[in-house]
């Protein structure tokens, strides 16, 4: 094993981006997420790649646009509000069928909001951000190591089904150390790509890379077609890591910060006797049902731990069919619950399931 | 350790500057009365000297950093008492600079008034475990922008080499070929290896000057 080394979740994003064959960077600083753009400035001018810190976030995401085109991976970063700037851009990427990667390390919001850490853009990277009918796949690490293997993984899930990938972090997992190894990291190299414009040498027709369709009946069929695609992803790209739950009767949904808090309110609830397990989602669109489903078998009780004023809560009542009540236990504004909040709110649904 | 009336410890972010320069205080102050510590953090908004304001209350050592630090105003400012660091000579100072040039840009204001009076020592914290500065010529790379950056050289080196907690006696053993490289490459002493406070007693015997570091929690 190689050795390793002590990063920042930052510097793990983009050196792992790098490692996975990422060249362009284009992005516009903002706290929590900067040390991204500051990796990216000082190794990308040493290995011949590009760093571009453009005029503002929108810009920055058209940028990314243009290299996708032109079928190189490329990413951009930002933070909460940096996000909804790009949320534009995103969808053009969507409705051209483009693979890219964004990494959005969240603040507290909505607006300015503030610098600390926060999950409250779940329901922005799930369901959209930006205009039509689309989905990114969104990934949402819960270590430094994971920012890294995420990133990799971020990459080539958006060749494979010409699609955007996000990584969805928080200001804590941006700005936490801790030993990574990334020589370890094994990359798919990006696939062939016969669709970019990457000029005709007068040898083959046209490519075009495009979002605009003014024939309806074609719109219609573009966006048939791609959701038949977002259908096989759902269908095979679901990921999430389950801690406990073959026997619980309360089953805690968390992610990212989030889940690593819970982890030690399992534990401690397990050394009083309560029954209880963990969900972790690492794939937040496509949504992991399927193991909420089965838990919901045998679990009375689930809770959704958030930093937010609970949205992924929304969709753990959807994977178990609203067969058992789901009691949200939150922090939001850039506050983090503590293990003994969330060991308070399991003692208090399994008084009520008792 | 012995201190000059000036210690500033410069290095690249993540190196560990803000976890020596507490500990250092906290030492300086059993050897000396009038003591602060200076945050002259511009970089980070999240972990800083400040962190520690009540330990600092407890022992009497007078905290010099922005109004604005650990605030969540994300807004690079110096202290108002900036000045006293270097107009009070009664005043024993461990200065905390920001990571890498763009921090030590700040010290650059100060620089006449130190070399002026040249009672400092101005420490490169280095770590072989962070990604920018795995050896000694990347270190030196670094040494050399926050030098650029702040008009004062360097007169020693600090080997804070670690993996946070996943940090054992054969890893800063290890590093101490690294330390010798860049003390070698840079023309300057190694004047102290830092630790983690759980690994002094395995390692006093066989690194020496050996630092322990009690670790700077951030409140949460």
């Amino acid at each position: 094993m190689a050795d390793k080394i002590l990063m920042k979740g930052n510097e793990a994003i983009a050196a792992a981006a790098i490692k996975a064959g990422c060249l362009h960077y284009f992005g516009y600083p903002i706290t929590p997420q900067t040390e991204i753009a500051a990796y990216m400035a000082k190794v990308m001018p040493k290995i011949g790649g590009t760093f571009l810190q453009a005029e503002s976030e929108i810009a920055a995401i058209n940028m990314v646009y243009g290299v996708a085109s032109a079928g190189k991976r490329v990413m951009t970063s930002s933070s909460s509000p940096g996000v909804s700037l790009k949320g534009e851009g995103i969808s053009y990427l969507a409705g051209s069928d483009l693979p890219a990667l964004v990494v959005n390390v969240q603040r507290g919001g909505p607006g300015l909001g503030g610098i600390q850490p926060s999950q409250s853009d779940y329901f922005q990277s799930t369901r959209g951000g930006g205009h039509g009918d689309y989905h990114m796949i969104v990934l949402a690490p819960a270590s430094v190591q994971e920012m890294a293997e995420l990133t990799v993984k971020g990459f080539e899930l958006a060749d494979k089904y010409r699609v955007t990938s996000m990584v969805l972090a928080d200001g804590t997992m941006g700005q936490m150390m801790e030993p990574v190894s990334i020589d370890d990291l094994k990359v798919e190299p990006a696939p062939e790509k016969p669709w970019a414009t990457t000029g005709t040498k007068m040898e083959r027709e046209h490519n075009i890379v495009n979002s605009l369709s003014l024939v309806p009946e074609e719109l219609e069929e573009l966006n048939f077609k791609r959701y038949d695609r977002y259908k096989v992803i759902e269908e095979n790209e679901t990921m999430y890591e389950e801690y406990k739950v073959e026997d619980a009767d309360i089953v805690i949904a968390a992610f990212g910060i989030a889940a690593r808090v819970s982890k030690n309110a399992v534990d401690e609830a397990r050394k009083l006797g309560i029954k209880v397990g963990l969900i972790r989602p690492i794939t937040l669109w496509p949504f992991s049902k399927a193991p909420f489903k089965k838990a919901a078998e045998h679990a009375k009780a689930f809770i959704s731990v958030e930093l937010n004023m609970g949205q992924m809560i929304e969709d753990v009542q959807l994977a178990i069919e609203s067969k058992c009540p789901v009691t949200l236990c939150n922090r939001a504004g850039g506050m983090i619950p503590d293990p003994e909040q969330v060991l308070n709110a399991i003692k208090e649904v399994n008084g009520g399931i008792q | 350790m012995k201190y000059k009336r000036l210690t500033i410890l410069c290095g690249h972010y993540g190196s560990g500057k803000t976890n020596i320069a507490v500990n250092m205080a906290l030492d300086l102050r059993n050897q000396r009365d009038n003591v602060a510590i200076a945050d002259l953090d511009i970089v980070n908004p999240y972990f800083r000297s400040k962190d520690s304001e009540e330990e600092f209350k407890t022992h009497g050592i007078r905290l010099i950093c922005s109004e604005f630090a650990s605030s969540n105003v994300d807004l690079p400012s110096m202290p108002a008492d900036l000045y006293s660091i270097t107009d009070d000579k009664s005043l024993s100072v461990i200065m905390d600079i920001g990571g890498d040039d763009r921090g030590a840009y700040a010290l650059g204001r100060l620089r006449d008034a130190i070399k002026n009076e040249n009672d400092y020592e101005m420490l490169m914290v280095v770590n072989k475990f962070r990604p920018l500065t795995p050896d000694a010529c990347s270190t030196i790379e670094v040494m050399r922008e926050i030098e650029w950056a702040c008009g004062i050289p360097f007169t020693g080196i600090v080997n804070n080499s670690n993996l946070a907690g996943e940090t054992n006696a054969s890893d800063v053993l290890g590093s101490a070929e690294y330390a010798k490289a860049v003390c070698e490459l840079s023309g300057l002493p190694l004047v102290l290896t830092t630790v983690e406070e759980r690994l002094y007693d395995e390692l006093k015997d066989k690194i020496y000057p050996l630092f322990p570091l009690k670790l700077q929690k951030k409140p949460i």
